[in-house]
């Protein structure tokens, strides 16, 4: 079996993953003989099984963990040194590329 | 008898007697990294500076006061997915090449207090993913046993540092079987302690219902020795506990009841090992430990199950790697997902890539329920087969194959990820259901020893650990 090649670019689109031609030809089948192999989940007999997630409840080894909510103060040079590994940094900042299209005209507007 | 060849417990009596010196030890295995190194592949990086300093402030400290703890001045070797402070850390990844650690893993932070001396970090599959150690940005380590072989994965840098005594001990972490697999391929001792046991803080994650940090080690009660030191709550990691951990007693064979699930030794398993295995089984008949089959009928749909959970969890742990607030970044990228898809597409291995698109593809509308939430039931049902054989049958510990093959040649499994998948049969369920399992060896074949495998109950380290040493006095 192998998945179509629509499906493999809109996954990878997804997973925000560019693929070759030739990656999306492997994956295909790849891809493909996985899915057959774990799809034979679907044979198994499901006994006192209602929810996926629910079957946790009662269990005496898991309860929820809790802390408290509260801001805790860091060193200047420990955040200087995670914001160093940034591949694009100004003036101790992170720089991406930009996520909002503001017309040129705004940003004059800001200037002034 | 070389510095670098003896065991944890060996070289602490010897450090206590005066005689030798943490020095001239750290200096026996760096030599021995130096010698073998290009040859195995081993470590990607090595701290020959550091780890000589901390040796001679260890010798201060010898000569000053009698008393240190068991692994004071002991060389380790880390994998390259746990953290120290102001190192690389790269995973095995173009992706995480430049990367610089901010902080310490709680565990490295744990053996820093024991005054243990790290040597280096070793190879890995990229991001743990794989059961050979050749999907490392690095290249592939190799078997010291035999060149020619993978050395296992995904821990197998770690393995092949222990096997080829460059250092005393290894930390690994095993989401599938990626220590005790790559344990049993070079013919060490390795413990994936239960879910819980040991804090994942500062581990790269891969899997995180799945992970778990744990020891690769030359004997068992070294094994015994690291874990100790690594275990305990962490208030950093959720999921971890405090727990007792059972009996520190000796153990002895005669009142040991050990279950053999049948389901372990069906076809595809390799004859040989499976003779091994027999003669194992044979030996502990004969010292009076009771052997009695049983049945874990989940078990056939381990592998699948793991092969959905795993990726599923995969594909969402590593959306964090952007190219954006660290490691690799593809400067060329005209927009922001531009940024996003090129760097994480030239970044990521193909193996990554491919469990990436997988559980990308499981968790997507219209699939979850088929794949995913089917997967979160079967990984109930395992878990109960487990509870119920040891609470009705009453038995100390499981005894199966650590792997159903031996190692392979280099290159052999490389374009065939299912065959590569299908070694992991008989690993992944001990991470499915949280259990400790323990992998050592129990019998030769040509080049390379058998692996053994001795599953317990939940937090009975200490108990499969006391079989385990029992087992190896057998040899």
């Amino acid at each position: 079996m192998s998945i179509a090649k629509d499906e493999v670019k809109y996954i990878a689109k997804l997973a925000r993953l560019e693929l070759t031609p030739t990656e999306m030809k492997k994956y295909q089948k790849q891809l493909g003989e996985i899915l057959v192999y774990v799809g034979q989940l679907r044979k198994a007999k499901m006994k006192n099984i209602k929810s996926g997630l629910s079957h946790y409840k009662g269990e005496a080894s898991l309860v929820n963990v809790f802390r408290q909510d509260e801001s805790k103060q860091r060193s200047r040079k420990g955040a200087e040194k995670l914001i160093q590994q940034a591949p694009r940094q100004e003036k101790g900042l992170i720089k991406t590329k930009k996520i909002l299209n503001i017309k040129t005209q705004k940003r004059e507007n800001r200037r002034v | 008898m070389f510095l670098n060849e003896l065991t944890i417990s060996a070289v602490h009596r010897g450090l206590q007697k005066k005689e030798f010196s943490v020095q001239e030890l750290v200096k026996s295995c760096l030599a021995e990294i130096k010698k073998e190194n290009k040859r195995l592949n081993v470590f990607v990086s090595v701290f020959e500076k550091s780890a000589l300093a901390r040796a001679k402030e260890a010798d201060k400290k010898i000569a000053s006061r009698s008393a240190v703890g068991p692994l004071f001045g002991i060389p380790l070797a880390i994998k390259d997915n746990i953290l120290i402070r102001d190192l690389p850390c790269a995973a095995g990844s173009k992706i995480l090449k430049n990367y610089q650690a901010t902080y310490d893993a709680a565990v490295i932070e744990k053996l820093k207090t024991a005054g243990a001396i790290f040597l280096g970090k070793t190879n890995l599959d990229e991001f743990a993913m794989g059961g050979s150690t050749e999907f490392s940005v690095f290249g592939p380590t190799k078997n010291p046993l035999n060149p020619a072989y993978v050395a296992g994965g995904s821990s197998g840098g770690s393995a092949a540092a222990v096997a080829a005594d460059m250092c005393l001990g290894a930390l690994g972490s095993d989401t599938g079987g990626s220590i005790r697999q790559p344990a049993s391929f070079c013919g060490l001792v390795g413990l994936k302690p239960s879910y819980g046991c040991v804090s994942r803080y500062g581990l790269i994650a891969m899997a995180s219902s799945l992970d778990q940090i744990g020891v690769l080690t030359k004997n068992v009660e070294d094994a015994a020795i690291l874990f100790q030191a690594i275990r305990g709550k962490d208030n950093r990691d959720a999921t971890s506990l405090e727990v007792e951990g059972g009996n520190l007693a000796e153990i002895k064979l005669k009142n040991v009841k050990i279950g053999l699930p049948k389901e372990y030794f069906v076809a595809g398993l390799d004859p040989k090992i499976k003779k091994t295995i027999e003669q194992l089984i044979k030996k502990l008949e004969e010292e009076g430990a009771k052997v009695k089959k049983t049945s874990l009928p989940y078990t056939k749909y381990a592998l699948a199950c793991y092969y959905i959970i795993m990726p599923a969890e995969v594909s969402t742990n590593l959306a964090r790697y952007d190219g954006i607030k660290y490691g690799f970044s593809e400067s060329k990228a005209r927009n922001l997902l531009d940024v996003y898809l090129r760097s994480r597409s030239r970044g990521f291995g193909s193996e990554v890539k491919r469990r990436i698109i997988l559980g990308t593809y499981l968790l997507s509308a219209g699939y979850y329920d088929a794949y995913y939430l089917q997967a979160q039931k079967v990984r109930a049902l395992i878990r109960k087969d487990f509870t119920d054989v040891f609470a009705k049958e009453k038995f100390d510990c499981l005894l199966t194959p650590t792997s159903p093959v031996l190692p392979w040649k280099l290159g052999e499994k490389i374009n065939d990820p299912l065959s590569m998948y299908l070694a992991d049969v008989y690993t992944v369920s001990a991470n499915l259901a949280g259990l400790p399992a323990l992998s050592l060896p129990v019998g030769e074949i040509g080049d390379f020893s058998v692996g053994g495998q001795i599953i317990g109950d939940y937090f009975q380290e200490n108990k499969i650990l006391q079989i385990g040493k029992m087992i190896e006095k057998l040899f």
